[in-house]
């Protein structure tokens, strides 16, 4: 149908739209924890043609139906907009899918593909045999269509003979299998995120991380494919749990860093071997440690098994009114110029977008 | 698309008997099946198979999609004003809804064909539309996809700045002649204005020699060409084709846009008298000649259904339909004329039957004189106000919603009128194409005691400065004080104007 083209030129304005101001829709919670492939309503100012027209309030209209002087109509808002709807108020919800908001996030971040540690690309190049070439060495000499050219031409020039089949295949009927360079997405990639459910992290910060986590797990998940993740929450101890539970569970405690870096530890020493994996560690924390020691631990940690391995560890710090803050600062001192640690401060909710752009920003 | 099934073109047989049989008159009709998507389709393209690219096809489309989706809204038929008319039918409708629409659909096509107002509009328009595709298609090749979008963006937001009733003017509109006859007037008077005086005949070649009168008319055709400037246009789009510095696929566009504006336009002009015309129609078709008893009530559960009033929303079907039985009985009745405006007795008036019987005869003038404004104008009566239980709305700022302001009769007419005319748009002319002698645009808005909604009327001026290429000026009224809005290169200006 050729309104297609036309609806997906709409769709695309959509999209731009979403993107203005993809800040907004970039912190509504209800989004938090859907699957790429879902769908979310996302309210846009309605899009429309300005013409010179009436303002709406002051124009009423004629209307037929009970009622005495004085008495509302029993509609605040009429549908078509002749009137009642001022811009602004004038909303369209719009389908859109986690995925294309993923897409629409690299565009507005201008996020670069994190580029894997060392030489390795994380996309690799792997030649496919799709085609057929009139040209090519004899090695890949496709016999089945060079067969059937030299078919096709001997019955065009008249010289086949069904009693004496006999075919000479001239050059100009060889055929040869030809390849393409596919280039495929590395699937040896695997992400680990850390968050801190303690007691010292309120709501709102509950809130921001998750946000946070589920935008860059969104974005990486749109972007590499079979991506592995895994979540870990932790207050005094860690444990490894699903996505799910990552984005909807609050718990309440104390607070040991270390019990985090201890399980991401084992993942990275067994599970995500990091001679064969490309691994990314998240972690977010509103910066309270229970004590200097227990610091000092993450950061040998750190320093001995994460550092030297991973390709990005990327640690955002929501700021809390119970935290000290302190694990930033520790982090920063400590590591300052390492490339591939990278420390954000995300102050409240607008400041998840710098967030992201930090953490994926890198690499470049 | 596909024709229709044979039991539905025994219903079209019967239904063109019966509306000949009725008086009805209208151009052969195509009748095709469509599924919903197709007619979303079609209904986002405003009746034509085939249109332009625009994204706004696509808005629609979308919209309509969803509304059907949802079930808040079902499209059950589309008829297009050519010749031959094509008329769209939903599939799966039930056989006797098929049937009523059917018999709508010839309402409207003897509607389109009689209708004056409908008579300047091209019947070849499927065709047109279809080049208008071409053309926009190959600017977009040779200029590109979103320099092209943006223009028509730009153009389709002054579409509503033309002159409705100048098609039906073709007499006066003719310009080019009083033009000629001013100027050749003017020419004698240059050449004795310009003539020196001599009492001698034969030294008149030396003392005014040809060339040097050709050079002082020149020099004066020049000086006119530049005081003349378009001093009021009702068509702005017109002007702005004549007069813009525009390219040549730009001025194309901008007819193609006119063009589709003006052929939508009568359609606009008579909504309520269409609506009601077709729905007369296959009321009294449907229910004196086409109905069989066992589907007289799947008749009425529908058509009540199309009648259906809502608080806020004027539904044209119901009134026009009302309007037009209204005016059969009194014309029926006799209840024209000089003797029943003069009678005031009220009794008199309730009983008031002459047995005159024009009712049949005087609607059938009626579709083809009138529009919407007259129409209202005319044969609105109080009675029918009451009746129908018609009332003024308006917005009331305390309690953020609508509310009922009168019942008034005069009130009600004159609210009705005033959402008619011009359609509810506000009148904005070209005022003057060279303002303060400095090639800019000046635009007037006719003020009706509605002001415009400001934020629309911002981005209207910046993208008819897109147009016209200079600073462009409103005179309107904002906040209850007239005000002239100019548009530079610095952003807009708001001057209020003082009239004394």
């Amino acid at each position: 149908m050729s309104i297609k083209k036309d609806h997906n030129r709409f769709r695309d304005i959509v999209k731009g739209r979403i993107k203005e101001n993809f800040q907004k829709y970039l912190t509504q919670e209800e989004m938090i924890g859907k699957q790429e492939k879902e769908f979310v309503k996302i309210p846009i100012p309605r899009i429309k043609i300005p013409k010179f027209s009436y303002g709406p309030k002051q124009s009423g209209g004629v209307g037929q139906g009970q009622g005495e002087a004085g008495e509302g109509t029993g509609e605040a808002q009429s549908e078509d907009g002749k009137a009642g709807n001022s811009e602004g108020q004038h909303l369209t919800e719009v389908d859109v899918s986690i995925d294309d908001l993923a897409e629409i996030l690299s565009e507005k971040l201008e996020l670069p593909r994190i580029k894997p540690k060392g030489q390795q690309k994380i996309t690799s190049e792997k030649t496919k045999y799709t085609g057929i070439a009139p040209i090519g060495p004899p090695g890949l000499r496709h016999f089945k269509r060079t067969y059937k050219e030299t078919l096709k031409r001997s019955i065009a020039t008249g010289t086949y003979s069904a009693k004496n089949p006999v075919l000479l295949p001239i050059k100009a009927d060889y055929r040869y299998k030809s390849f393409k360079v596919v280039e495929e997405k590395q699937t040896q990639a695997a992400v680990i995120y850390i968050m801190d459910v303690s007691g010292s992290m309120g709501k709102e910060q509950k809130k921001i991380v998750r946000m946070t986590s589920f935008w860059i797990n969104t974005w990486l998940k749109h972007n590499y494919k079979n991506i592995e993740t895994e979540f870990i929450i932790h207050d005094a101890a860690a444990r490894i749990v699903d996505e799910e539970t990552f984005f909807s569970t609050s718990e309440s405690g104390g607070t040991l860093i270390s019990s985090a870096y201890k399980i991401t530890e084992e993942l990275l020493n067994k599970k995500y071997k990091t001679s064969e994996w490309n691994t990314y560690v998240f972690q977010f924390s509103d910066g309270d440690n229970w004590s200097g020691d227990d610091t000092k631990i993450c950061i040998e940690t750190l320093k001995k098994s994460f550092l030297p391995y991973v390709n990005l560890f990327g640690y955002g710090q929501v700021e809390s009114r119970y935290g000290s803050g302190q694990y930033l600062k520790d982090l920063d001192k400590e590591f300052d110029g390492q490339e591939n640690l990278v420390t954000s401060l995300i102050k409240d909710r607008m400041g998840i977008i710098e967030a992201i752009k930090a953490f994926l920003g890198k690499g470049n | 698309m596909i024709k229709l099934p044979q039991n539905l073109v025994e219903v079209q047989k019967q239904v063109i008997q019966v509306a000949k049989k009725c008086g009805l008159d209208f151009y052969d009709t195509v009748f095709e099946m469509v599924t919903y998507e197709q007619m979303n389709q079609i209904a986002a393209y405003g009746g034509f198979p085939v249109r332009y690219p625009h994204w706004r096809f696509g808005m629609e489309y979308e919209q309509l999609s969803k509304s059907y989706q949802y079930g808040l809204s079902k499209i059950y038929e589309l008829v297009i004003n050519n010749d031959p008319c094509y008329a769209y039918l939903l599939e799966g409708n039930s056989f006797v809804d098929q049937k009523l629409v059917i018999a709508h659909v010839y309402g409207h096509c003897d509607f389109f064909k009689n209708n004056m107002w409908f008579s300047q509009t091209n019947r070849k328009m499927m065709d047109v539309t279809a080049n208008h595709a071409t053309r926009i298609r190959r600017y977009m090749d040779r200029y590109g996809v979103d320099e092209v979008e943006n223009f028509i963006d730009c153009c389709l937001s002054l579409e509503n700045l033309i002159d409705r009733y100048s098609p039906y003017e073709a007499i006066s509109y003719d310009l080019s002649k009083t033009e000629k006859e001013e100027s050749s007037n003017i020419n004698n008077k240059i050449f004795s204005d310009f003539r020196l005086k001599t009492s001698n005949p034969y030294m008149d070649r030396y003392i005014n020699p040809p060339e040097i009168l050709e050079r002082e008319k020149n020099k004066f055709d020049q000086k006119k060409k530049e005081d003349q400037h378009y001093s009021f246009e009702k068509d702005v789009l017109k002007f702005l084709i004549n007069e813009a510095p525009l390219e040549s696929w730009q001025q194309d566009v901008l007819t193609i846009i006119r063009e589709e504006a003006y052929y939508f336009a009568p359609q606009g002009m008579t909504k309520i008298m269409n609506e009601g015309w077709a729905s007369y129609w296959h009321s009294k078709m449907m229910t004196e000649h086409l109905c069989t008893d066992a589907e007289i009530i799947d008749f009425a559960q529908a058509h009540s259904g199309t009648m259906a009033m809502s608080p806020t929303g004027f539904n044209p079907y119901k009134v026009g339909i009302e309007l037009f039985r209204d005016i059969e009985t009194r014309w029926n009745k006799g209840q024209f004329g000089k003797e029943w405006s003069e009678c005031n007795d009220v009794q008199t008036k309730k009983h008031w039957n002459t047995r005159a019987g024009k009712g049949r005869e005087r609607i059938f003038e009626i579709r083809r004189d009138y529009n919407d404004v007259t129409f209202i104008d005319e044969f609105l009566t109080e009675e029918f106000c009451v009746e129908n239980k018609m009332f003024v709305y308006k917005f009331d700022k305390k309690t953020n919603q609508f509310v009922v302001d009168t019942r008034n009769f005069k009130a009600i007419k004159q609210k009705l009128l005033f959402q008619l005319t011009n359609f509810g748009q506000p009148t904005i002319h070209v005022a003057d194409s060279n303002f303060e002698n400095k090639g800019e645009l000046l635009l007037s808005h006719a003020f009706e005691g509605i002001e415009l909604q400001p934020d629309y009327m911002k981005e209207t001026l910046s993208r008819l400065a897109q147009i016209w290429k200079r600073p462009v000026n409103l005179a309107t009224v904002l906040d209850e004080k007239p005000h002239l809005v100019k548009l530079n290169e610095e952003g807009f200006h708001f001057k209020e104007i003082n009239t004394k």
